[in-house]
């Protein structure tokens, strides 16, 4: 068998037997998973317990206005505020709600109990009192409720993207969603598993096997099985992920459309909102999330992220192990990582601050086009479109550019390597690259 | 087996090799001697073609040295290391395979050579769970597996306990029975030098000498001679008109005389003028060890 190959194996299976590899490879679905379905179940049933507020109104202005919610049942008490706070500390369920007789339009109630109120109940009684209170000021200014509720303008935007193949419905939600994760994951990746390529060549170089092998095989060898090892061992975790995840995602996402089905025949309203007998059955919150996931391409962005991932990392994992061979230690690295890293996080930060809100602006499109930013920021735009003659320039380049970085890289590993306790500089490092075979 | 022409090799600033010729005849044990940063392992490293020379060839068994002889020679580098978290059975099989051999040959071999230096409960071990001794042995049948004909040794001895180098000793000897070539490079010259039928000295990035060490030694013969003795020969400084001495010492009433023999006169000659005046106890050659040879050599040089 090729020596390559040979070495391409023991990186793949040494890091995929590990215990961690599964781990993290069933770990992850499960919790995207599991992120998915409390978001669902969030929205849907609302986790929260029942709180007995006892509302001691001497303002008058609250008697039978305030209505219980999911969260938060109020019952009215008539009692001295004395003996109500009384009642407060034999109690730990008990919440006292005392509203101290108003002056004009400012109020200024006060919420007792034993125990810390969660925020949701605070709101809740805050967004129901300041209703109140707009009802009453609204009255006091001569304006009728009734002809205020019926005025009701309804405007919904339909986003349509008009190209030349016709056009299209567009969820630029969804891309927003989509270019985010895509430009986290990739940036992490990058970190994992180009640290993992260091982490290997500075072991093999301070456990000193390094030249054992290297008198078997040439140095590039080495370092490119090592690299195309630890690359597969990221392309199966991703593929597993988006195995796994899709099966999950399928079976939730019916599992959840029927449960959605039901509730809408038997006539349960989502919010307590009095609105929502008006809304088209698929306008409710999860049935919109839903939507929006189904008009994303997957496979065209999947393709292209594990395109853009293979360059990257083999981009970057050439630098990585160049970094690996010159330390004795991952100790030493600090000063090569930060240069190297810079572009990366520049363009993470951007991805947030500036690309996902003017995807087709000129800094965003140099930014996917350089070599050393594009993986993250080309991903970051694509959800929102990219014509097909810049993705062909940005990966061309972008394989031109691991080319080029894995030549300077396997120049200064080979000699690197057989440095033993030599404290690198850039200067040594480039008197290395220089050096005849 | 290996002829070493006119290598040169520069590292920036810094000469490695100046124009090193060697020849190794096959079938013999090498020594390859010299002080630290001298350019041993320069030199040994362009024979595994680690490194490429910037000039001057290597052939090896006639044939210009190229990749596929790789897999002739075995190679025991001063700085030892294995994949600790690895198991040794494993390990030992990706090595070989390295080296050039199918998975089932090497496989058997390994069996050979795990039941000779009785390692055969280690196959499931990892190297971090060996002992320092344990770990050298290992490295050392990782060396051999592949049967080379070249076995190339840098600093053999160091970091095995007087048990274990004794073992690996009688090991490099049967394998070099068995038809392997041997290369030792050391420092430690007084650590080699019995093993050796041929060395070469370096210093410097040169080569000052080499040759076979009987050759070698006999030449740096300058008839000296140690004898030990009891009786007077006479007192104060002692003179004689056949030899000189060079040092003399005298403990409870016995003497003992470094003496150089003038030009032309033999041990016999010595013998005769002293037996008649005093009783004889031992005579013996100063025979110059390889360490004094080098540090001589090194001194006529500059």
């Amino acid at each position: 068998m090729n020596k390559v190959l040979l070495i391409i194996r023991r990186e793949y299976l040494s890091r995929v037997k590990k215990k961690s590899f599964l781990l993290l490879t069933f770990l992850v679905p499960l919790l995207i998973i599991g992120m998915y379905a409390l978001i669902f179940a969030l929205s849907v049933k609302g986790g929260d317990t029942l709180t007995v507020v006892s509302v001691l109104d001497e303002s008058g202005l609250f008697e039978d206005k305030l209505k219980d919610t999911r969260t938060v049942v109020f019952q009215e008490i008539d009692l001295d505020i004395k003996q109500a706070k009384k009642e407060v500390q034999k109690d730990d369920e008990y919440f006292l709600l005392y509203i101290p007789s108003s002056i004009g339009n400012e109020i200024n109630p006060e919420l007792y109990s034993q125990k810390k109120t969660g925020l949701a109940v605070q709101g809740d009684i805050e967004n129901q009192m300041k209703e109140v209170m707009r009802a009453k000021m609204l009255n006091d200014a001569g304006i009728d409720i009734n002809t205020l509720a019926k005025i009701k303008p309804e405007v919904n935007i339909i986003t349509k993207e008009l190209t030349v193949e016709g056009e299209k419905d567009s969820n630029a939600g969804a891309a927003y969603g989509i270019g985010i994760a895509c430009a986290i994951l990739i940036y992490m990746s990058l970190f994992i598993y180009g640290a993992q390529v260091m982490r290997g060549v500075i072991e093999e170089k301070t456990s000193r096997i390094v030249e054992v092998i290297i008198s078997s095989v040439r140095p590039f060898q080495l370092m490119m099985g090592k690299i195309i090892g630890i690359g597969l061992v990221g392309l199966t975790q991703f593929l597993l992920w988006v195995i796994l995840s899709a099966g999950l995602m399928t079976l939730s996402t019916n599992f959840l459309m029927k449960e959605e089905i039901q509730k809408q025949q038997t006539g349960q309203t989502l919010q307590g909102n009095v609105s929502v007998d008006t809304m088209p059955a698929n306008n409710s919150p999860s049935m919109g999330v839903i939507k929006a996931i189904q008009t994303i391409n997957f496979g065209y962005i999947l393709t292209l992220f594990f395109v853009y991932f293979l360059g990257g990392y083999l981009l970057y994992s050439a630098l990585f192990a160049a970094v690996g061979s010159a330390v004795d230690s991952e100790t030493e690295t600090q000063q090569f990582m930060f240069p190297m890293t810079l572009p990366l996080l520049f363009t993470y930060i951007m991805s947030f601050s500036f690309i996902i809100n003017n995807p087709d602006s000129s800094l965003s499109f140099w930014l996917s086009i350089i070599p050393l930013t594009s993986p993250i920021a080309m991903l970051v735009r694509i959800p929102f479109g990219v014509p097909v003659w810049e993705l062909v320039l940005s990966i061309s380049l972008l394989i031109a550019g691991f080319i080029f970085t894995t030549w300077v890289a396997a120049r200064v590993y080979r000699v690197g390597i057989l440095m033993y306790g030599k404290r690198a500089s850039y200067k040594e490092l480039i008197k290395w690259f220089n050096y005849k075979e | 087996m290996l002829s070493i022409k006119n290598i040169m090799k520069q590292y920036a600033a810094h000469t490695a090799l100046n124009n090193v010729s060697l020849e190794v005849a096959s079938g013999s044990i090498f020594g390859l001697l010299g002080p630290n940063g001298a350019g041993k392992t320069s030199l040994i490293r362009i024979i595994n073609q680690i490194t490429a020379p910037d000039q001057g060839e290597i052939f090896f068994n006639g044939e210009k040295l190229s990749p596929h002889h790789i897999a002739r020679i075995g190679y025991l580098p001063e700085e030892r290391g294995l994949y600790k978290k690895m198991e040794i059975g494993e390990q030992m099989i990706y090595l070989a395979r390295l080296k050039g051999l199918s998975k089932g040959e090497a496989l058997s071999r390994i069996k050979y050579w795990f039941e000779r230096m009785e390692m055969e409960s280690w196959w499931k071990k990892k190297v971090e769970d060996l002992s320092k001794g344990m770990q050298q042995k290992v490295q050392f049948v990782a060396t051999v597996l592949h049967n080379p004909d070249l076995i190339i040794l840098d600093e053999p001895f160091s970091g095995f306990d007087p048990v274990n180098a004794a073992l690996i000793k009688d090991e490099i000897l049967e394998l070099n029975r068995n038809g392997a070539t041997i290369i030792f490079s050391t420092h430690r010259m007084e650590s080699v030098e019995e093993l050796c039928n041929h060395i070469a000295l370096i210093n410097k990035a040169e080569k000052i000498l080499d040759g076979s060490v009987k050759d070698i030694r006999n030449s740096y013969r300058n008839n000296t001679y140690k004898i030990a003795f009891q009786g007077e020969l006479g007192s104060g400084n002692i003179t004689s008109p056949i030899f000189e001495v060079l040092h003399a010492k005298e403990l409870e009433g016995n003497t003992e005389l470094t003496i150089q023999l003038m030009n032309g006169i033999t041990s016999n000659d010595a013998l005769a003028y002293l037996i008649p005046r005093v009783q004889i106890q031992e005579v013996r050659e100063v025979i110059p060890s390889i360490n004094d040879i080098f540090i001589q050599k090194v001194k006529d040089i500059s």
